[in-house]
């Protein structure tokens, strides 16, 4: 280790993924802890700035998840602040958390990412959208999967198999967000690409989720046991080196900074697909990134370090 | 479901989602002149361990309180537990094994649902109509159950002001149950944490009473909602032999609960009628419970039912069934900041979804009207959308 510093956690807020960040908070507390940093753990609450300016750290590091941490807020107020901070910048961020955003950046640097349209919950109730459920159903066939713009942790995602399931999905993830998603479901394994690093970013192992059911749902994500990781995933080595580089240029397309986690879908014919990429991965004891670090031998103490170490301000 | 549950606890939420009874209303000097005489008679013994069963005083007190209500108990038949939920957990502890079968009403306490879970009950939910649990459906269960050699080890039953449901249980609803039961040898666990805690109309006979002592029913209560949460307090009457299982299980689990609590009830009861404090709690209650049912009138659809308790801290409301109450739940903490209890908490099978719990006792009336206000707009927006998207109303 080298310097000691006084580290305030963020996490928590009101985010419906706020456990989740307090999962992960407390572990990456307990990891700056080991490593000798002074630690001050920090529930976003509207208190947020009055407290931050009290505490006076050298860096944040932000442990959240969701709306108000992931995407570009939080970041936004510690710029205004001053303070260094973990993960990517503001834009960085709001382009990642909103997939609509992202899955466009994607396609512009030529990464496949499933076909989809977007609406906002305005088009159903003012504009007649739902007219055009049918066509919709028509260009991206069915099954289709339904999600909400911005939400982590897959919460409000539906699979609706029939066209009379769709606007069952719809009801269902307009609860999580105004702006939801239709897209063409993929069938193929589910495939998490971490990356560490900003100048010469690391590319960690492929983690592989196995689990029953549609789709990598939150249940499956943190109910321990719920799910098969397997690090590194079984790809033969011309495949993985194209999930690498299909994740590596996702990142930098997008412009992440610290660390980040890109997840796709590998179909039956080997072809990827790009459904997302996360600003701020999870840190819990059931999340990806730490399952891919230790793949390739670093240990959760030295993620929490390196990320810490390309804490800044600005991007 | 849990997790978004615990942003209901956010500051800037109005939560309607938690069962806390008013503590702020509990009278200042009462609580100074309780710990002192604790601290000053009591010092060493309130910081040892005590009895499993509980300290005796507490015990006779209880059976005291039990009498007046006309429930008959005696202090060696009655084991303190560390809270109502203990006392739960330790009746399903004592009885259930894996795949055995328990009756509750649907929906059930909430907070029954994970110890049921835990000690993998099957249970099987018996509808509650305004009158409580319906005794003929019940009575069809049992029937089916029997025609396929199988019988429920025990049926749990909130009679009084039922949690989530709302709903108080008949006379003679309550009589047919206890004979039901009889008659088919199966236990009820009769959980009653309102009783006191009522309103409107008079009280009915406990199941326990109506047993007359034939040890068909093990009767749970607490000191939470009469008195306070906070000192974890509880207790079940029960017949010698289903005690002493009891009485090892929570050996097992704390060897004994707070002696501390314990004296604080003690010297509380010994120095304050706990009617009084009740009483008051009650006028508290009827006017937040007033303020609900007004402002559900005023801000749900239609097409929503809710239940009109007359007492106990819960309305259990049931809107049109395309809207379902997690997702609601959602909307209502990202875009409204307020919470309530999704039903589908309180059923085992999946049910309930299209229902919620609404708390009234721990909020002030405005509030619960502001709250009550929110959710009414997050489903105004659901019932839009559902038209938008072809559905009818």
């Amino acid at each position: 280790m080298t310097v000691a510093l006084r580290v305030a956690v963020l996490k928590g807020g009101r985010s419906l993924e706020r456990e989740v960040s307090m999962r992960s908070g407390a572990n990456v507390e307990a990891a700056l802890r080991r490593l000798g940093h002074e630690v001050i753990p920090v529930d976003a609450d509207p208190k947020l700035v009055r407290t931050l300016r009290s505490v006076r750290p050298d860096v944040v590091f932000v442990a959240m998840h969701g709306k108000g941490g992931e995407d570009g807020t939080v970041q936004e107020l510690l710029e205004i602040l001053d303070i260094p901070y973990t993960g990517s910048g503001v834009y960085a961020c709001a382009r990642s958390m909103d997939k609509v955003i992202a899955k466009a950046i994607f396609t512009n640097v030529g990464v496949p990412t499933p076909p989809a349209f977007a609406f906002g919950e305005d088009a159903f109730r003012e504009l007649g959208a739902a007219d055009a459920l049918s066509e919709i159903e028509e260009r991206l066939g069915l099954p289709l999967v339904v999600k909400p713009a911005k939400q982590g942790s897959a919460l409000g995602i539906t699979v609706a198999r029939e066209p009379s399931d769709v606007p069952r999905a719809l009801m269902t993830a307009l609860s999580f967000d105004d702006h939801v998603l239709l897209e063409r479901f993929v069938v193929g394994r589910e495939i998490a690409v971490s990356i560490l690093g900003t100048e010469h970013p690391e590319v960690l192992p492929a983690v592989e989720a196995v689990f029953s059911g549609d789709f990598y749902d939150f249940e499956a994500r943190y109910t321990p046991g719920a799910t098969e990781l397997i690090a590194p995933a079984h790809l033969g080595l011309e495949l993985a080196d194209e999930v690498a580089r299909t994740a590596l240029a996702c990142y930098e397309a997008v412009g992440c900074r610290g660390f980040g986690r890109v997840d796709m879908i590998i179909d039956a014919n080997d072809r990827i697909w790009v459904l997302e990429i996360n600003p701020i991965p999870g840190m819990t004891d059931t999340s990806l990134l730490p399952k891919a670090a230790q793949a390739a031998g670093l240990s959760f103490d030295e993620v929490v370090e390196r990320v810490l170490g390309e804490a800044a301000l600005g991007g | 479901m849990r997790d978004l549950m615990s942003l209901s606890e956010r500051p800037e939420i109005i939560s309607l989602a938690g069962g806390f009874p008013d503590t702020d209303s509990f009278p200042q000097e009462v609580f100074d002149e309780v710990w002192r005489a604790v601290a000053d008679h009591h010092k060493a013994s309130s910081l040892q361990y005590g009895p499993t069963e509980g300290l005796l005083e507490l015990r006779e007190a209880i059976c005291r309180m039990m009498a007046e209500d006309g429930a008959q108990a005696q202090p060696d038949g009655v084991l303190v537990t560390a809270g109502g939920q203990q006392a739960i957990a330790l009746a399903i502890r004592t009885f259930i094994d894996p795949g055995d079968i328990v009756i509750a009403e649907g929906p059930t306490y909430p907070g029954a649902v994970p110890t049921l879970t835990t000690y993998q009950a099957r249970v099987l939910h018996i509808p509650l109509d305004p009158h409580g649990m319906s005794i003929d459906l019940l009575e069809e269960q049992l029937d089916r159950l029997a025609a396929q050699g199988q019988r429920p080890k025990l049926i749990y039953t909130i009679p009084n002001f039922h949690n989530p449901g709302g709903v108080t249980m008949s006379r003679m609803r309550r009589e047919r149950l206890v004979a039901l039961a009889a008659e088919r040898d199966i236990l009820i666990v009769e959980d009653n944490p309102y009783g006191p805690v009522r309103f409107e109309g008079e009280p009915l006979p406990t199941l326990w009473e109506l047993d007359g002592g034939a040890g068909g029913v093990i009767y749970l209560s607490t000191f939470s909602k009469i008195l306070a949460p906070g000192m974890r307090i509880g207790w079940v009457a029960a017949p010698a032999p289903i005690l002493r299982k009891m009485n090892l299980g929570k050996q097992a689990i704390d060897l004994c609960s707070s002696t501390m609590s314990q004296r604080f009830i003690i010297e509380y009861l010994n120095r304050c009628d706990w009617r009084e404090h009740v009483a008051r709690l009650n006028t508290i209650y009827r006017r937040r419970r007033d303020a609900m049912l007004a402002a559900l009138e005023e801000y749900f659809p239609r097409e929503a039912t809710w239940t009109r308790p007359d007492g106990g801290l819960f309305v259990w409301a049931t809107l049109p069934d395309y809207i379902h109450t997690g997702e609601l739940l959602a909307r209502a903490i990202e875009r409204h900041q307020v919470a309530f209890v999704p039903g589908e908490a309180a059923f085992l099978d999946g049910q309930g979804q299209n229902s919620m719990r609404l708390n009234y006792s721990g909020a002030r009336e405005e509030v619960i009207t502001e709250g009550v206000g929110r959710i009414g707009a997050a489903i105004d927006q659901m019932i839009d959308l559902q038209r938008a998207l072809g559905g009818g109303r």
